[in-house]
């Protein structure tokens, strides 16, 4: 090897065994992805994300619980004074202000994820004989969070309302969650 | 090397403390290596990365997977059908399990043509046996897990064998099985092992490295480096070789995976275990059949047995059973002769273990056994007192195999220059 | 070293093929090797094909076989729409509960749900067919050996016995069947069903479409797979010839010495 040629010899070298290295990063990089996409919600899981809910035997002033990607939904039929408790609320000195048109898509229905927002626990208040809190909605036992009739947030730890989950209403009676 | 080691400030700060870059830089950078080193010395580092692919695919596979035998088989099909990217992570582990004995084999029988089991290299040849011992119990285990029919039955034969043991057979077995057939505690007990044991062989992988690097790779002429010119430094010479044999080993790896994920597998562990029905052919994974033949070949129980661990404890004892002070089989005619013969053999020995043990293949399986522990116990014994070596060559810069010493002088000469 | 290199080579294929060939040491049976579009390694599934292989899974399997792994949703795969899958999974009745009285009930199928089995359990299964459990088709073409021309051989192998054969009571006799007595009845006859699509219902056709959709349920992942695998082939071949012209040129040196 004579000192002439050098250069040119190293610049081939260089980009050869650049490109070798480099493309030897991307395919154990490549090969990284579906050890880290096996974690991602499998088909299965994804196939649940969404739950059809049949309304018509729902009779107003009851609520069902129904799961939705694992969580507690809660459903209930309102009656007309628990309505006009909702609506009727000023949004002054609420922690979290929404109107209650905000937060239902048919006023008859109301629809919450069933997850404290405060630490996660299942408030009461679906069953008749439940404590329902001093707001007549739901009552986290956890912690004491009060839930009013449209699930906002009216006293205790809690930061937010009562999550609202996506939904739709497929006829007047059957509703699509997720 | 003068005294600021490293060009980063911050590598030399650590390495003060913890010398990890200049151990990293010994054993892998500067590591010298004879320069003579042909592909079958690919496999070693082929082993180790398959090891490491086997064991961060298993992990993966582990957090989808079900170790109860309502849940098993439909589990794998859930990683195989649902989980993102699941059939390719079970594809890659399955065959990657036969492809890691593949490349182990090769590297056993190299090591048997090159002599590189003799001293002083025998604990490292020793290690290297535990290995596959580990293996053969890991792959063992974790053929069980999809909790197939194959699984099924193969984990009760092979459970079986112990069995074969005088007076306490019955009870060891019960005990493997935690129960009077295989069942759910035996599936619990063979995930933890199965997750476990590859960080085991990890462990006794580690020691058969620190003792490669004691006295470094044999090589194919056999004979020890005798100075720095006989020798290149590991990095980038050798880097660079086992990247070259990764990526040719990668592309058949990958065509097994992707177009004929289940050549090696078995049709029927695709059907779930049931206790109460044995498929009409059983046959283990191809690289059990040799010792499953010499099982078979031995018309005792426990005979069979001892045959069968006997053909690995013979790889134990083996550096003190050939006693010939030459390595490498190019300078042993007699004794490359009898290695092919011995390569056959194993051949035979897996060819048969996958007949019928019926009619000529007993016959067969016979003489094959019998001739896979002559070989061991007497020819390498015997073949030094027989055997006119040929004449080793002065050092590994000047192979010239004639060894006719006007062409090392030549050598030498040109060397200087 | 050339010689012995030759022979490693042998010996790596070798051991590769024994699988195979103890495989095949067995069985005497051959089954006529119906070239499928999915056997290559650019194989697709023939959709039309498999869809109307459903219709005959549906249609005339389906009273006997279950399919536990698949779900209606997998049938996207073959070219349903969502509307579709939906309107399929309804014309099935699932059994589900507990409801909140602790009861069982049934209800019309989601695409989210695996298809309907025909039996509640295996004994029921055993018990209703006189003793022969009729196998679980999800896996089916991967749990025989040759499964696709074995499925399709089988479905077209009942023929008359040969006259000294006495086939008992309750079996049939199948050519293509190891032992050629089965306890299924042929299943599949001219115009036994309506195709969709209005194609001819022969036998032949009917075996071979249900047998493209059997494949496709064995192996839903085989088109992602083969595709991918021509991409990571193709990138590997690149990476080894860069590979291995770096390494020829970092060897250079050593090599130019000897």
């Amino acid at each position: 090897m004579t000192k002439k040629n050098i250069p040119e010899d190293k610049n081939k070298r260089d980009f050869l065994q650049v490109s070798t290295y480099a493309l030897g990063a991307v395919g154990a990089a490549s090969f990284v992805w579906p050890l880290i996409n096996q974690m991602n919600p499998a088909a299965d899981t994804l196939a649940l994300a969404s739950t059809e809910v049949d309304l018509e035997q729902l009779e107003e002033g009851q609520a069902i619980t129904v799961t939705w990607r694992g969580k507690p939904v809660f459903i209930r039929h309102r009656t007309k004074e628990e309505i006009a408790s909702a609506k009727d609320q000023l949004l002054d000195g609420l922690r979290d202000p929404q109107t209650d048109e905000e937060r239902v898509q048919n006023e008859k229905y109301i629809v919450l994820v069933g997850v404290c927002t405060h630490l996660g626990c299942v408030p009461l208040g679906q069953k008749s004989g439940d404590v329902k809190g001093e707001y007549g909605g739901w009552f986290c036992p956890c912690h004491g969070s009060h839930y009013d009739h449209s699930g906002r947030i009216r006293k205790g730890p809690a930061p937010t309302n009562l999550e609202i989950p996506q939904y739709s209403f497929l006829s007047d009676t059957l509703i699509k969650i997720g | 090397m003068s005294k600021p080691k490293f060009k980063n400030p911050v590598v030399n700060w650590i390495d003060y403390r913890l010398p990890i870059f200049t151990f990293m830089n010994h054993e892998l950078n500067e590591y010298p290596t004879p320069k003579n080193l042909n592909y079958f010395w690919n496999f070693g580092s082929l082993a180790g990365i398959t090891l490491v692919i086997m064991i961060v695919t298993g992990i993966v596979l582990s957090m989808n997977y079900t170790a109860h035998i309502d849940y098993a088989f439909d589990s794998v099909e859930r990683i195989m059908r649902d989980v993102n990217h699941g059939w390719l992570l079970r594809y890659i582990h399955m065959n990657g399990a036969s492809f890691f004995f593949i490349v182990v084999y090769i590297h056993i029988f190299r090591g048997l043509y090159y002599g590189s089991y003799k001293a002083p290299r025998e604990i490292l040849w020793i290690l290297g046996v535990l290995i596959l011992l580990l293996m053969m119990a890991t792959a063992f285990m974790g053929y069980v897990l999809p909790w197939g029919q194959m699984s099924f039955w193969g984990a009760t034969v092979i459970t079986n064998l112990f069995s074969a043991i005088p007076f306490i057979g019955e009870s060891i077995v019960t005990w493997l099985w935690g129960g009077f057939s295989v069942d759910n505690p035996t599936l619990n007990r063979f995930f933890s092992l199965h997750f476990v044991l590859p960080f085991v062989i990890v462990g006794v992988v580690i020691l058969h490295l620190v003792a490669l690097h004691r006295f470094g790779s044999n090589n194919p002429i056999g004979i020890d480096v005798k100075g720095k010119q006989d020798t290149v430094p590991f990095h980038p010479y050798y880097t660079i070789k086992d990247l070259f044999g990764l990526s040719v080993f990668a592309t058949i790896f990958a065509a097994a995976v992707f177009f004929f994920p289940n050549f090696m597998g078995h049709p029927d562990n695709y059907i779930p275990a049931n206790p109460m029905v044995t498929p009409a052919h059983i046959v283990p994974e191809w690289y059990f059949l040799p010792f499953y033949a010499i099982l078979r070949a031995i018309p005792d129980k426990l005979g069979g047995v001892l045959f069968m661990f006997g053909a690995i404890m013979v790889l134990f004892v083996l550096p003190w059973l050939d006693k010939s002070s030459v390595r490498s089989s190019q300078f042993r005619p007699l004794y490359k002769l009898f290695f092919w013969f011995l390569v056959i053999d194993c051949i035979a020995l897996g060819y048969l273990g996958a007949m019928p043990a019926e009619g000529i293949y007993v016959v067969l399986s016979r003489l094959a056994t019998a001739y896979y522990f002559f070989h061991f116990l007497i020819i390498l014994p015997l073949l030094p007192k027989i055997e006119s070596t040929r004449p080793l060559p002065v050092s590994i810069s000047t192979p010239i195999i004639t060894a006719s010493s006007n062409a090392s002088t030549v050598m030498a000469m040109r060397e200087k220059k | 070293m050339r010689f012995s290199k030759l022979v490693i080579y042998f010996f790596i294929l070798l051991n590769f093929f024994l699988g195979k060939i103890a495989l095949s040491a067995g069985k005497v049976i051959e089954y006529p090797d119906k070239n499928w579009s999915f056997s290559n390694i650019f194989g697709t599934f023939d959709k039309a094909s498999a869809q109307r292989g459903f219709q005959v899974y549906k249609e005339v399997c389906a009273g006997c076989h279950g399919m536990r792994l698949i779900s209606y949703r997998n049938l996207a795969a073959l070219g349903y729409n969502q509307d579709e899958l939906k309107a399929i999974a309804s014309q099935f009745e699932i059994t589900d509960g507990p409801n909140d009285d602790g009861e069982f009930f049934t209800r019309p199928g989601r695409p989210s749900d695996r298809f309907a089995s025909p039996y509640p359990n295996k004994k029921a299964a055993i018990a209703a067919n006189g003793g022969a459990y009729p196998p679980d088709l999800s896996l089916i073409i991967k749990a025989r050996p040759n499964g696709a021309n074995y499925l399709h051989a089988l479905l077209s192998g009942y023929v008359e016995p040969p006259k000294n054969m006495k086939v008992p009571e309750g079996m049939y006799y199948n050519k293509f069947y190891s032992g050629n007595l089965i306890a299924m009845p042929q299943p599949l006859y001219e115009d036994g069903i309506e195709y969709l699509d209005g194609t001819k219902a022969s036998p032949d056709q009917m075996a071979t479409d249900v047998t493209t959709f059997l494949a496709w349920a064995s192996e839903p992942e085989l088109e992602e797979r083969k595709q991918l695998g021509i991409t990571v082939v193709l990138f590997l071949i690149v990476f080894s010839i860069l590979s291995y012209f770096s390494m020829r040129q970092i060897w250079a040196p050593i090599k130019n010495k000897n």
